[in-house]
């Protein structure tokens, strides 16, 4: 009922495809996209069900599967590499005693990682969830996930 | 007026080192001292020294503090604001010069950043009072379309996305293409690695994106524009948010715009992580609600665009520059800048440079000028070793091609390109067998997988250059590499894989020499790739404090506390460098080279 209230705040047009999905994954707590809301997307655009499943797939952002309450995105490209982003992950798994692509047995965090944040002046960088985290260190890590595990 | 105008810096580099809550310090220690109504506090976009944030700007003798903490606001407010006297430590360059005076800024010329990092992004008036929408209205109420379109193309402004494509003529070609519904897209969906422009634009000036927008809309005759922004800006989409709100309250989107009879208004559509949807054909389909997957050109977006209508579509920069020559006009813009490259151009500075962050300089400024005069050059100690420039698609020059000018023609004949403005700066702490396999990895991981030629091509260029690091290439493979390189260029359907190449191809050019190292002396000379080093234990220097044979991970190290030397099993050594951090008296060396 709820995920129908968020579908009709947008209007019926093929291009907002992204925005009610986006929309849709966030209102998820565990932040992935269900079978049922690909369904609900489809029935309210008039679209096949395999459309919008094949556009869900192709958009690293969008998960099928059940996520973390907080995203980490470490970003993954030239400029924060060279700035020491594979020590921090490193430090990231150890901390969160996962791997890529996992989520802490907490629900609390998923690891990912992304391509250029557009922060590279404060390289290496990461995201969790929309809050941009730069110059980091091990030790800034450390501090940044406390504060996420205190909240909760 | 108020007595002083503190501008505090909100991009999102400055906000990511806590410049929200120096904001939330400084308007508690006014208010304590009672000089709230005295002191304005501005809340703005990037003023381009990212690395120093939280950064500030104190008006009107213009005070640049960088660095600042919460902690700093009790001493910024009694010393400075009460007793007129800088808080010195603070201070980006001492006894205060002003801004202009700091040779970061001192070589900038700033058009499209004029009021990043200076205004308020968030309300429309302060746009408006610093000339903000009279380029439109004068568009509307002076000029014809054709006029429009003429003056864009006098003043020779090329696409500021990557490939320099001359703006008027795009106009043109829209406008011509026949049909009586079309569309204006801006691209703001930066993804290339080491850009950060467009962000600093949107987040800085959003109203400069609309206000372009809207003239290239009348000038082309559409009414609906997008701007489609990547969803990992949440910032730049807050900000375009209100920005198009705003403008429409005020009549500048809308209905009727100056009362010319001219309407159009501009919607947002967020990306979802796929850096290839930059590519404007993908950018359609991706607004579309399809894939992001690009398809061949032509037909060009200016003849079937959006929904098959003709469509324009620029960069972010590109429309930032737009109001600048129809408010100064097309001779002043092209009296900035080179024979073929007019205007600036914002360059983001990122790396081993003393100065990282965003920067505007004339096109034609040379690759030294830009690194070493406006950067800073490298830090204390390191030596510069090559810049690459252009992003993924671009290439990595050497210290010989610095006074190349920088501008779309000369980029290009040396193996790089202009790109989004990305300029990565490398020491001589760098491996650039490494760093072309960073880039090629990037285009690898983003190659939207349509065609072979880029899906696959990429990863057997991939698997070659990781055997050479791991010390296991042959002279073969560099000839390999090449013939691939041009498969790959030559056989991809879309820019991403086109260009893909390209850095692997200036790397082989510029430093042979480098994965010669690798593959014939087995030795990586900059002592990165930890298959091709090893660690060496001075014995002159150690003094038998057992810190490397504790750090040790497989015992590599033996030794008795207190009798020097100590010394390393290379047959047991991983190169994980453990030792080499946990010695406090220097006596450990990463080198080049295996030893058995
Ligand atoms: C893989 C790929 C990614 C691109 N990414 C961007 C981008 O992020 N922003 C952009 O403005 N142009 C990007 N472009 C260029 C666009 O296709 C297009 O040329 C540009 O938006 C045109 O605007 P301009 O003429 O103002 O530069 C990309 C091209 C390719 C091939
Ligand atoms: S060149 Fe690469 S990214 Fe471009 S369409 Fe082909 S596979 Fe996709
Ligand atoms: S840490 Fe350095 S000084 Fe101490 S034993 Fe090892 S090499 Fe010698
Ligand atoms: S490369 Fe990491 S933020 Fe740009
Ligand atoms: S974000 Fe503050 S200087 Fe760039």
């Amino acid at each position: 009922m709820e995920k129908l209230e968020i579908v009709r705040r947008f209007p019926r047009k093929r291009d907002q495809l992204l925005a009610i999905l986006h929309e849709l994954q966030r209102a998820n707590p565990r932040n992935y996209l269900t079978g049922e809301d690909l369904r609900l997307v489809a029935e309210y655009l008039d679209l096949p069900l395999s459309a919008v499943h094949d556009a869900v797939t192709f958009y690293s952002m969008f998960s099928l599967v059940p996520r973390g309450k907080h995203i980490i995105r470490l970003c993954d490209s030239p400029p924060c590499h060279l700035a020491g982003a594979w020590s921090l992950l490193s430090a990231l798994k150890e901390e969160l005693g996962i791997d890529v692509g996992q989520t802490t047995e907490d629900g609390l965090f998923t690891l990912e990682l992304t391509s250029c944040l557009g922060v590279c002046g404060v390289a290496p960088a990461m995201m969790i969830d929309d809050e941009v985290y730069g110059n980091l260190t091990p030790e800034r890590l450390k501090e940044i996930l406390a504060r996420y595990r205190e909240e909760g | 007026m108020r007595r002083l105008e503190v501008l505090v810096c909100s991009g999102t580099a400055c906000l990511s080192s806590g410049s929200e809550a120096v904001k939330r310090a400084l308007l508690e220690a006014i208010s304590a001292h009672g000089i709230a109504d005295e002191v304005r506090i501005v809340e703005t976009g990037c003023m381009g020294p990212c690395e120093l944030g939280p950064v500030m700007l104190v008006y009107p003798e213009g005070t640049f503090y960088v660095k600042v903490r919460p902690e700093d606001a009790e001493e910024i407010v009694v010393e400075h604001f009460l007793k007129g006297r800088p808080v010195q430590r603070l201070l980006w360059a001492e006894g205060a010069p002003a801004p202009r005076e700091i040779p970061f800024f001192a070589r900038q010329k700033k058009v499209v950043l004029a009021n990043c990092g200076i205004i308020d992004p968030e309300e429309i008036e302060e746009y408006i009072a610093a000339g903000g929408y009279e380029a439109l209205g004068k568009a509307l109420t002076e000029m014809s379309p054709d006029e429009v379109i003429e003056e864009i193309k006098r003043s020779g402004l090329r696409g500021r996305g990557g490939a320099g494509f001359p703006t008027g003529v795009k106009w043109e070609l829209v406008r011509k293409a026949p049909g009586s519904e079309k569309y204006v897209i801006c691209n703001a969906d930066e993804g290339d690695p080491g850009a950060f422009m467009d962000r600093a634009i949107l987040e800085g000036d959003p109203h400069a994106v609309l206000e372009g927008m809207a003239i290239a809309a009348y000038a082309v005759g559409a009414k609906r524009g997008y701007i489609y922004v990547r969803a990992e800006y949440p910032l730049a989409i807050q900000r375009l948010k209100r920005a198009i709100s705003q403008a429409r309250e005020y009549g500048l989107l809308g209905d009727d715009i100056f009362e010319s009879g001219f309407s159009f208004d501009v919607e947002l559509r967020m990306g979802a992580g796929a850096f290839v949807c930059g590519e404007e054909t993908a950018l359609i389909a991706s607004i579309e609600g399809r894939r992001g997957e690009p398809r061949p050109r032509p037909p060009y977006p200016a003849q079937s665009g959006l929904w098959g209508k003709p469509t324009l579509i620029n960069n972010v920069e590109t429309f930032a520059n737009v109001r600048h020559i129809i408010l100064k006009g097309a001779d002043w813009f092209s009296s900035l800048g080179t024979q073929t490259s007019k205007g600036t151009k914002v360059f983001a500075l990122a790396g081993q440079v003393k100065n990282t962050g965003l920067v505007e300089v004339p096109m034609g400024i040379t690759l030294r000028e830009l690194i070493f005069e406006v950067g800073g050059g490298v830090p204390e100690g390191r030596k510069f070793k090559a810049v690459q420039i252009g992003g993924p698609s671009g290439g990595c020059l050497p210290e010989e091609l610095l006074d190349v000018p920088v501008d779309y023609e000369s980029l290009r004949e040396h193996g790089a390109i202009m790109g989004s403005g990305g300029v990565i700066v490398l020491d001589d702490s760098a491996c650039m067998v490494n760093v072309a396999k960073f880039f090629l990895q990037f285009t690898a991981d983003e190659s939207c997988g349509k065609c072979t030629p880029c899906r696959v091509g990429t990863q057997m260029m991939l698997e070659i250059l990781n055997r050479i690091t791991e010390g296991e290439g042959t002279e073969e493979d560099l000839a390999r590499l090449e013939e691939l390189a041009q498969l790959v260029k030559s056989a991809s359907l879309c820019g991403l894989g086109q260009t893909a190449p390209n850095p692997v191809l200036s790397t082989l050019r510029y430093f042979r020499d480098e994965y010669l190292a690798h593959i014939r002396d087995k030795a990586c000379p900059a002592g990165v790739c930890p298959a091709l080093i090893h660690y060496e234990i001075d014995p002159e220097l150690c003094r038998g404090c057992d810190a490397c044979r504790r750090a040790c991970p497989t015992g590599a190290i033996q030794g008795t506390p207190g009798k020097p030397p100590y010394t390393l099993d290379q047959s047991r050594c991983i190169r994980c460098g453990a030792c080499l951090a946990a010695c406090p008296f220097g006596a450990i060396a990463r080198l080049p080279g295996r030893k058995e």
